[in-house]
């Protein structure tokens, strides 16, 4: 599968990263290089293999049901980003975090 | 040109366990705006999720229920998008790997003007965990968006179906029964006003007899049965006109605006469907042995299904009436703890599906907070059986009872019927010297009857009955009179 410029925007756009014409070119040359490690290692008969989706063999260990956090909502909101636009106010109200409206 | 509707359910229901699906915070409804929002909720960093056992037997549970395929290793998927109520860029769920397999669910479609009541398969394609999100809200700030992540984290079973229902009535019973059937096995409460039991509606139409499907839109957020009837009946009329005046559909996801009755398509998201998923390296595979599937099935309860074919098979009870008793989990409580106490299931059955449902109807309440318990009806229905009282004066005590306080002493049913004199006279000798009475004072009726009028003696009974102020036992004054009468 071969990379070209406009699927480099597309992820970038995807990820919500900004990313200048040279960081995209430069992009697009250590994906395809990544590809091309793929493309090798596709190459390896995995014929009755079963697929990991980890890198450990191990499975998850379970959490008993039990109530563990107290309300830390004074501590967390003080770290909350500030208002913006002169304002040096957090952008919490009434135990709200605040953001920009958004639309539906 | 005769158009078909085809539709396809995705039910996401909030299991009922203490905390969140990934972290020890709280999941109780109705907080205060993010005092249950830990570190794991707003996603700080460095943060790892741990899986919560209760959410897991939740699904294993469900699993069991519609005898589906219980996986015996599944995979959490990171499932990526941005928006403000979801905190980490990515919601966990699960993708290539869900925890419940292939099952089926078997629905009731009540009878609809000539169209008689039946029975169909719905088959699920899969039920999958996952976080539920956060929430928005709008208003407090001019020109900004509250964010509560209260909600964020809660578990939630997601339930799929096939594309198997053909009309609005179809789907609205498939998303009753599963309904019933997550609150039968306890693993979710129900409540749609709280967002617990939400649905998600695919809906497409094509010409009859054609195979291939229609292109779908997808009505979002269903929590109530008579939105999701109206908001599918109105969407398969846009589609079909849409289609008849020359139109194409564009997959899209619609919202239902119960004001207007209508669906409206959402702002379509750029490249909104690209979610990227991806293992979540954070979590390792969840693996449910034999020995956790027999530890669960230890804990369910007896399923409608076999509840009814036993209800069927040890009362005699018709298909129908065991039905009507295994449609939620408090009626079938109800109704086994009042034959439990020693009535009769067959006059239960009737009370319960007649006088008791009701009067609950009409006062809008569940048998849950019934004002009549078990043991009251049970106690009422003996002295019916044991012919103490009449069917009307037991309908008499029923209504007193109804409005007493079921743990006074006025609400004791031999109580009522002394206080209220209802006790019926069951003494053969007491009512033939009634009929007598009435036979001689009534003679003209008696020739009539012996004319050959059969309602002459309905009237004698009537005459019978009232001479004892209603108290004469119905059955005995029946075979009394017919016994003097073809006597003479």
């Amino acid at each position: 599968m071969a990379l070209n410029i406009t699927d480099i925007k597309r992820i970038a756009h995807l990820a919500r990263l900004e990313i200048s014409e040279q960081e995209a070119n430069q992009t697009l040359t250590k994906l395809t290089g990544i590809l091309g490690l793929i493309e090798q290692m596709q190459a390896v008969d995995t014929t009755g293999i079963t697929p990991m989706s980890h890198s450990q063999d191990v499975v998850q260990r379970l959490r008993e049901d039990i109530v563990t956090k107290t309300n830390q909502r004074e501590e967390f909101q003080a770290n909350a980003p500030v208002l913006g636009n002169g304002s040096t106010e957090k952008a919490t109200d009434n135990g709200l975090y605040l953001v920009p409206k958004v639309i539906e | 040109m005769e158009w078909e509707v085809v539709i396809g359910l995705e039910t996401h229901t909030q299991l009922k366990t203490n905390t969140k699906i990934f972290s020890g915070a709280s999941i109780k409804y109705g907080a205060e705006p993010n005092t249950q929002a830990d570190e794991v909720s707003i996603a700080l960093p460095g943060v790892l999720p741990v899986l919560n056992k209760q959410a897991v037997e939740c699904a294993i549970k469900f699993g069991l229920a519609i005898n589906a395929e219980i996986a015996p290793r599944s995979v959490f998927s990171r499932k990526n998008y941005f928006y403000p109520d979801l905190p980490k860029g990515y919601q966990i769920s699960q993708f290539e790997l869900p925890v419940v397999g292939k099952g089926a669910v078997t629905i009731q479609v009540p009878a609809n003007g000539k169209n008689a009541a039946y029975e169909k398969v719905i088959n699920i394609t899969r039920a999958h965990l996952e976080e539920d999100a956060g929430k928005s809200l709008h208003g407090a700030v001019e020109g900004m968006s509250g964010i509560d992540l209260n909600r964020a984290g809660t578990p939630l079973l997601e339930i799929v179906t096939e594309p198997d229902m053909r009309s609005a009535a179809e789907a609205v019973a498939y998303a009753k029964k599963l309904h019933e059937l997550v609150q039968w096995i306890d693993i979710c409460d129900g409540n749609m006003q709280e967002g617990s039991f939400r649905c998600d509606v695919n809906v497409s139409v094509r010409p009859k007899g054609q195979e291939k499907f229609g292109t779908r839109r997808e009505i979002k957020n269903l929590n109530s049965f008579k939105f999701m009837t109206q908001a599918i009946e109105y969407e398969t009329r846009w589609q079909i006109e849409t289609l008849e005046d020359g139109g194409t559909i564009q997959q899209a996801t619609v919202l239902f605006n119960p004001d207007t009755g209508e669906t409206r398509a959402m702002r379509s998201k750029e490249e909104a469907n690209d979610y990227r998923y991806f293992p979540d390296p954070d979590l390792l595979p969840l693996e449910v042995t034999a020995a956790d599937k027999a530890r669960v099935q230890a804990t369910m309860p007896e399923l409608p299904q076999a509840m009814k074919t036993r209800f069927e098979a040890d009362y005699g009870l018709s298909a129908y009436d065991a039905a009507a008793l295994t449609a939620s989990r408090d009626i079938a409580d109800f109704f086994t703890a009042t034959v439990n106490a020693g009535a009769e299931a067959k006059p239960v059955a009737n009370w319960v599906m007649g006088a008791v449902s009701a009067k609950l109807n009409a006062e809008d309440r569940t048998i849950h907070d019934s004002p009549i318990a078990p043991a009251q009806l049970a106690q009422l229905l003996k002295r019916v059986a044991d012919n103490t009282i009449s069917n009307n004066a037991a309908k008499q005590v029923f209504e007193i009872m109804w409005i007493s306080d079921k743990s006074s002493a006025e609400s004791d049913v031999d109580a009522i019927i002394a206080a209220k004199g209802l006790k019926q006279e069951s003494d053969s000798g007491a009512i033939e010297a009634i009929i007598d009475e009435v036979l001689v004072a009534n003679q003209a009726m008696v020739e009539e009857f012996k004319a050959g009028k059969e309602k002459a003696f309905n009237a004698l009974i009537g005459q019978a009955m009232k001479a004892s102020k209603g108290k004469a036992n119905p059955a005995q004054v029946n075979e009394i009179l017919k016994k003097k009468l073809t006597a003479n």
